[in-house]
């Protein structure tokens, strides 16, 4: 061979890509594939606003101490139930499959910026989130006889579906960490557990003296006492002790996905 | 192109692989051509998926040197200029064909117009079909639209045809010429040597991690000796077995196949053994012949 490999390289010469546009399709596409699988969208949005019809209007009506009532304390936890389930599944259970298909080996074998890849999947998690924040919020406000000054409710919005975020995180580490099959049911056997576990179906001050010492040591904890802080009826910690607590467990998160995508390189399929 | 000194567009140079304890590659030299077909061929296991990941960055390799227009194949510079069909089982299937292609179409700075991308691949009329309602056949032209999409100077196609029916595999050769002819250069592999044959201008035969012969399809075919002779004689097969240059007969119901390196000599002295022979045969061996000769006579090694 005489002719080096290397001459060959030239630049782009004029033409390039939009970043910009690659990252709306990739978002655009994302949205529209889950929005599309009736399986995946209607359980992800409909048990959260059912679970808040049962506990948090049926069984609503003021049995809280204080003036916070159980409509509006629920809402606020049931919000949290909805991005977490939104976050893990949409994130977690899809990277996992995607990694399984070779979906995801095919789109790295392209010049997509892998971010592209991920923020799609953080703002269809987001897009879930408020959209299941908006479902929990008007059955409150028509069934529940909620009411909260506007910017309660702007502050616990907000607060909720930031809240998607450390989840995408735990979610994407999970992906990387759970085979296809396996993914929805270990999301499952870590999602419904914890949800109660860490007060969001029944108040914390509900539970068992030796689960509420439990409690605190569990993300969703945190992110629920933040929320319920928004409309005065956190009784966990300082909300800055909770803010540190998700970031940590984000940044664990993130590790641990970062491990498991650098192991993904050596890696083939089929 | 042809009278020119052969332009190396992607190259392998002493590429070891191994996954865990399993060695997967030894030692591997392979060069790509500018406008070439190249088949890596080679049973399954032998390797040819790893290579194709080393070539995309998709893998590294323990040891040995892997270029692709001069720069590493995960830089965005050489991922912008290839396109590549992989093994993979499932696209999300509820993204309708025209919405994959315009999505993959987006990652490269001169891809190919929808229509031109579809009418290539042989999917047109079917743009607005979720990935989950095709066939197998339509399928993998979904694949293969959305690696050339890009427009890519080079194209990996991994084993393209595996699980096809024949008309399928035909159907997917004739888009796969369709797109050579535009001059571009495409490294497939497969386990089908007929496939290898009906595209490739040049095959590396890849046996358990090494290359074990290289050459045009005719080449190839040469490398194993042989011709097959095939009749029907009342001679006994250990009789036959005696005869000059037969290197081995067999016999199939009431047929005897033989093979040798010239087959004149030995029907000679067949029909001057066996008056009454019939039903003779002189048949070229095809390239399944010689991929069975060569990867056999590595085993024996």
């Amino acid at each position: 061979m005489t002719t080096t490999a290397q001459s060959v390289a030239t630049p782009m010469d004029g033409k390039s890509r939009s970043l910009t546009r690659i990252f709306t399709l990739e978002a655009k596409y994302e949205l529209l594939k889950l929005l599309r699988m009736p399986a995946y969208a209607i359980p992800t949005v409909m048990f959260p606003l059912l679970f808040y019809v049962f506990f948090g209007l049926v069984f609503g009506g003021g049995r809280m101490a204080g003036p916070i009532n159980m409509s509006t304390y629920l809402l606020a936890t049931y919000g949290a139930f909805g991005v977490i389930g939104a976050s893990l599944f949409g994130f977690g259970v899809g990277v996992a499959i995607e990694r399984g298909q070779g979906w995801m080996l095919l789109k790295r074998a392209t010049p997509m910026p892998p971010l592209a890849y991920f923020t799609a999947k953080i703002f269809m998690a987001l897009t879930f989130s408020l959209i299941i924040v908006l479902g929990l919020f008007a059955l409150a406000a028509i069934f529940g006889g909620v009411t909260m000054p506007v910017s309660a409710w702007l502050s616990l919005a907000a607060v909720l579906i930031a809240g998607a975020l450390p989840f995408c995180a735990f979610g994407l580490a999970l992906g990387y960490f759970c085979g296809p099959n396996s993914a929805p049911a270990i999301v499952n056997l870590l999602y419904l557990p914890l949800a109660f576990l860490s007060g969001l179906w029944i108040p914390v001050q509900a539970l068992p003296g030796l689960l509420q010492n439990l409690a605190p040591a569990l993300p969703p904890y945190h992110f629920s006492q933040l929320a319920l802080a928004q409309i005065g009826a956190s009784a966990g910690p300082a909300p800055w002790v909770s803010i540190l607590y998700l970031a940590v467990f984000t940044a664990l998160s993130l590790g641990l996905a970062l491990f498991g995508y650098r192991r993904d390189e050596g890696k083939t399929y089929g | 192109m042809a009278n020119h000194e052969p332009h190396v567009i992607a190259e392998l140079q002493n590429v070891w692989k191994s996954y865990g304890e399993l060695m997967a590659l030894y030692g591997l030299d392979l060069e790509v051509r500018a406008g070439e077909v190249l088949a890596i061929l080679g049973p399954n296991g032998a390797g040819k998926t790893t290579t194709v990941n080393l070539l995309l960055g998709l893998a590294k390799p323990l040891q040995g040197s892997v270029r692709v227009f001069g720069c590493a194949p995960d830089d965005s510079r050489s991922r912008t200029r290839v396109g590549a069909m992989l093994q993979i089982s499932a696209v999300p299937q509820t993204l309708r064909v025209a919405e994959l292609v315009e999505l993959f179409s987006s990652y490269y700075p001169d891809p190919l117009a929808l229509a031109e991308t579809l009418r290539i691949a042989g999917l047109e009329g079917l743009e607005k079909r979720p990935f989950g309602q095709l066939s197998g056949g339509q399928r993998q032209r979904v694949l293969f639209a959305l690696s050339i999409c890009g427009d890519p100077e080079l194209l990996y196609l991994d084993e393209p045809t595996t699980g096809l029916d024949v008309e399928a595999r035909r159907a997917l050769w004739q888009q796969i010429r369709t797109f050579v002819e535009r001059g571009r250069s495409v490294v497939l592999t497969t386990h089908y040597l007929e496939e290898a044959d009906a595209l490739a201008d040049r095959i590396i035969l890849l046996n358990e991690g090494r290359s074990i012969a290289e050459g045009s399809p005719t080449m190839i075919k040469a490398r194993v000796t042989g011709r097959r002779i095939r009749c029907r004689t009342r001679l006994h097969t250990s009789e036959i077995d005696c005869i000059p240059g037969v290197k081995s007969v067999e016999a199939l119901d009431g047929t005897i196949e033989i093979l040798t390196s010239r087959a004149e000599p030995v029907v000679r002295e067949l029909l001057m053994r066996d008056g009454e022979l019939s039903d003779l045969e002189v048949i070229g061996a095809a390239l399944d012949d010689a991929f069975l000769a060569l990867t056999n006579k590595k085993e024996a090694a």
